[in-house]
């Protein structure tokens, strides 16, 4: 990669940073009590939670960092906190 | 067309001609009289430009570096105490590689507070990273307004420039200056084509910060830059003295250089003064010449030691010090002709519009010869 | 113009701590931009995060030049923007350090000109980036590394610079509070900022699980303790007028201040009731001069 004029840079290559890596808990979106209410997909500071085909939602482990925002917030408690397995 | 007219309305008279879209500037003297014309252009709708009146320099550069990243050409001004207070407006600019044009109307730096003449202010930021031109007179100020946007802007470049001209001595003076037409200026200067700019359409992040692992190749990118400047800078004034008949192809002005035992180095008004001494001690029989560092960035090295090949001496006029050392133009001077065995007196002289006349220029000459050390030129003893 | 939940205009990949206020802030924001923004940053914690090089999660046009000057260079954007007859929206989001301290210079010389852009403020108390140093927004008896709770200190002796009431007195159409924990009311006053003419100003509170002590997961539990004990003030002012506020049923500071390290003095050794007292007298006054009591306490 030869470098840009001014240090500049396209979209997308923040991607090419796994966050995942940071984790030491890990959400686990159970589809049990879920509402689809959509709120873990809105908090989520990494825009790391996504529907899935069939409504529920699911964290992208690449870049979920662990926070627990979703779990916390999660109205239906559906969303549980595990310690990550490396 | 030629008209007798104040240094800073030349300049004004410029920008028009230039049609940047956006001016940002805060009024500080001697720069007022540049922008209170571009004020009085924009209001009588004979510049097509927005002025945007900031409550200091600080955002006046800003300012114009948001509008050079969002694609529109700009333009700003100022002197001594507000080009300090843009310092780090200035080296962002460059390293972002945004082509910005500015008018410096040297000044001296506080304290003690001075608004007269040296070159303090706009070699303080030498390591900016901005092109660096100095005016000799009224129709230089004038010409290198043009000669800077094409190559700040042009895509192998991409620095902001800075147009030094001496504050009063030319922002205040009137001298006949020819200024060209519209279309003139258009062919020579066409319409600003931004390398990249801030898009939704084609989204760009600017200003991001390098790691280790990348700052260095930057700064390197923006030397290499600089000096691909010199071949760009010789280039545009070639044209533009095809175009316009002055010719400003070379980055040093060599004046009487030719057979020359003594070399004055100078920029910017000075020039003209020291030619005159030049004449008489000509007639005098003394082997004298001058050149003047039109360019002071980038530094054209290759250029000064071709044309003080024959000298046995060079006497530098520095109106500037860096406290502690020399002044920058005798370090520059020092660099280029290492080794070559001329013999070189570097005098600090003119600071804060202390003049420099004639007789003052004979005398350094003396000095040169006698083979005296660097100094202060011109001190008043009396008050020591 | 509805606002698109699903628009991801902030990418993964962010350096951001776990749980960032500014990160959820941010995305939120984008959110109701929409894509035909120009968003620009000064220094601090989200510029940092969000683009060490080449690696950028914006997906909008975005510039950063210096820590002080964002509302200068938003100035120049729009101007250069309108004069191209371009459509983009100008969005200035940035930190607190960078608009109450600063950066308040160009901020009052953009919003004294009348340029027509918003201005974001992302208010996580404090300068957070070079390590938790206290800033103007700096709440009353926070800890900070430079505003140390000790024998002789309680933290910071002063309290938060009222900057929305600042940026309403330069005739500011639209100014308006929100937080990160509210992200409806997040999004709605921002669109409704872009689509006001003139420069206005949403300031969002930020909760920072690093500089204030808490566990990531707390975030927006915190950034509603802010807002239902009334120590920040959700509210909306129009040319000046505060036009809207959010009624509360109010719960005592201490619920609050007991959840962060950056209070934990107020509390051990010993409590330290003058000092509560003291910040509760500030929640008091919020809700007496913006009416946020639903009704009034017994």
């Amino acid at each position: 990669m030869t470098l840009s004029v001014g240090c500049t840079a396209r979209p997308g290559k923040s991607r090419e940073n796994r966050t995942g890596a940071w984790r030491t808990f890990k959400p686990n979106f159970k589809h049990d009590k879920c509402t689809k209410c959509g709120i873990c997909a809105l908090i989520c500071p990494e825009s790391a939670v996504h529907e899935n085909q069939d409504g529920f939602y699911d964290a992208d482990y690449n870049y979920c960092k662990g926070c627990g925002l979703c779990a916390e917030e999660c109205p239906a408690e559906d969303i549980e906190m595990t310690r990550e397995e490396k | 067309m030629t008209q007798i007219m104040e240094g800073s309305h030349a300049v004004a008279e410029a920008v028009r001609l230039s049609k940047p879209g956006v001016i940002s500037a805060y009024p500080i003297t001697p720069q007022t009289h540049i922008v209170e014309r571009l004020a009085e252009m924009v209001a009588d709708g004979l510049l097509e430009a927005d002025y945007i009146t900031v409550e200091s320099e600080f955002s006046a550069l800003s300012a114009c570096l948001g509008a050079s990243a969002t694609g529109v050409r700009v333009y700003s001004a100022t002197t001594s105490q507000g080009l300090a207070l843009m310092f780090e407006v200035c080296f962002n600019a460059a390293g972002m590689r945004l082509p910005l044009v500015m008018t410096i109307a040297n000044r001296a730096l506080s304290a003690p507070l001075s608004i007269w003449n040296d070159h303090q202010d706009s070699i303080s930021l030498r390591d900016s990273g901005w092109l660096q031109l100095y005016a000799q007179d009224c129709q230089e100020a004038h010409d290198l307004h043009y000669i800077a946007y094409r190559v700040a802007e042009d895509h192998s470049v991409l620095l902001p420039a800075m147009v030094c001209f001496d504050g009063f001595v030319l922002t205040h003076t009137y001298e006949p200056v020819d200024i060209p037409g519209q279309e003139e200026v258009d062919a020579f200067l066409p319409a600003f084509s931004p390398y990249q700019r801030l898009d939704a359409r084609d989204p760009i992040s600017f200003g991001m910060y390098a790691t280790p692992d990348y700052y260095m190749e930057f700064r390197y990118e923006m030397e290499r830059a600089m000096q691909r400047a010199k071949g760009v800078l010789k280039e545009c004034g070639k044209e533009f003295g095809e175009r316009f008949g002055r010719d400003y192809s070379d980055l040093v002005e060599s004046y009487r250089l030719e057979d020359a035992d003594t070399a004055l180095v100078a920029m910017g008004s000075l020039c003209g003064t020291v030619k005159d001494a030049i004449d008489e001690m000509r007639g005098e029989g003394k082997k004298v010449g001058l050149l003047n560092l039109r360019v002071f960035r980038p530094f054209p090295f290759e250029d000064v030691k071709k044309a003080l090949s024959g000298v046995s001496r060079v006497a530098i006029l520095d109106k500037n010090v860096s406290i502690g050392s020399k002044g920058a133009v005798g370090l520059e001077m020092r660099d280029t002709l290492y080794g070559t065995g001329i013999e070189i007196l570097d005098c600090i002289a003119g600071l804060g519009g202390r003049d420099i006349r004639k007789r003052d220029v004979r005398r350094i000459v003396g000095l040169a010869e006698a083979g005296g050390g660097d100094i202060f030129y011109g001190l008043r003893e009396e008050v020591l | 113009m509805a606002i698109d939940k699903t628009l991801e205009l902030f990418d993964c990949g962010h350096r951001a701590c776990a749980g960032c206020g500014h990160a959820l802030g941010t995305r939120l924001v984008l959110k109701a931009t929409g894509r035909d923004v120009i968003v620009v940053s000064p220094t601090g914690c989200l510029e940092v995060f969000s683009t060490p090089y080449p690696e950028t999660a914006w997906r909008v046009p975005w510039i950063h030049s210096l820590f002080e000057n964002a509302a200068a260079v938003a100035s120049g954007v729009e101007v250069a923007l309108k004069r191209q007859k371009r459509s983009e929206k100008v969005v200035v989001v940035g930190g607190d350090g960078a608009t109450f301290d600063i950066g308040v210079l160009c901020l009052s010389g953009a919003f004294e000109r009348g340029h027509d852009f918003t201005y974001i403020c992302m208010d996580n108390e404090a300068y957070m980036n070079t390590g938790i140093q206290r800033s103007g927004a700096t709440p009353y008896d926070a800890s900070t590394t430079t505003s140390p709770a000790g024998a002789r200190s309680f933290g910071n002796r002063r309290p938060k610079k009222d900057m929305p009431q600042i940026m309403a007195a330069h005739g500011a159409p639209y100014v308006a509070t929100t937080s990160v924990a509210y992200p409806m009311d997040l999004m709605q006053k921002v669109e409704r900022a872009i689509n006001t003419e003139g420069p206005c100003y949403v300031q969002v509170h930020s909760p920072c699980c690093t500089g204030w002590g808490f566990e990531g997961s707390q975030t927006i539990a915190i950034g509603k303790l802010a807002v239902e004990t009334g120590l920040w003030p959700v509210f909306e002012m129009n040319n000046g007028q505060v036009t809207k506020v959010k009624k509360i049923m109010r719960k005592p500071v201490e619920e609050y201040l007991k959840q962060q390290k950056r209070f934990r003095h107020l509390f051990k050794p010993i409590r330290q009731e003058a000092e509560i007292a003291k910040i509760q007298a500030i929640a008091d006054a919020n809700a007496s001069r913006y009416g946020l009591d639903l009704k009034p306490r017994k």
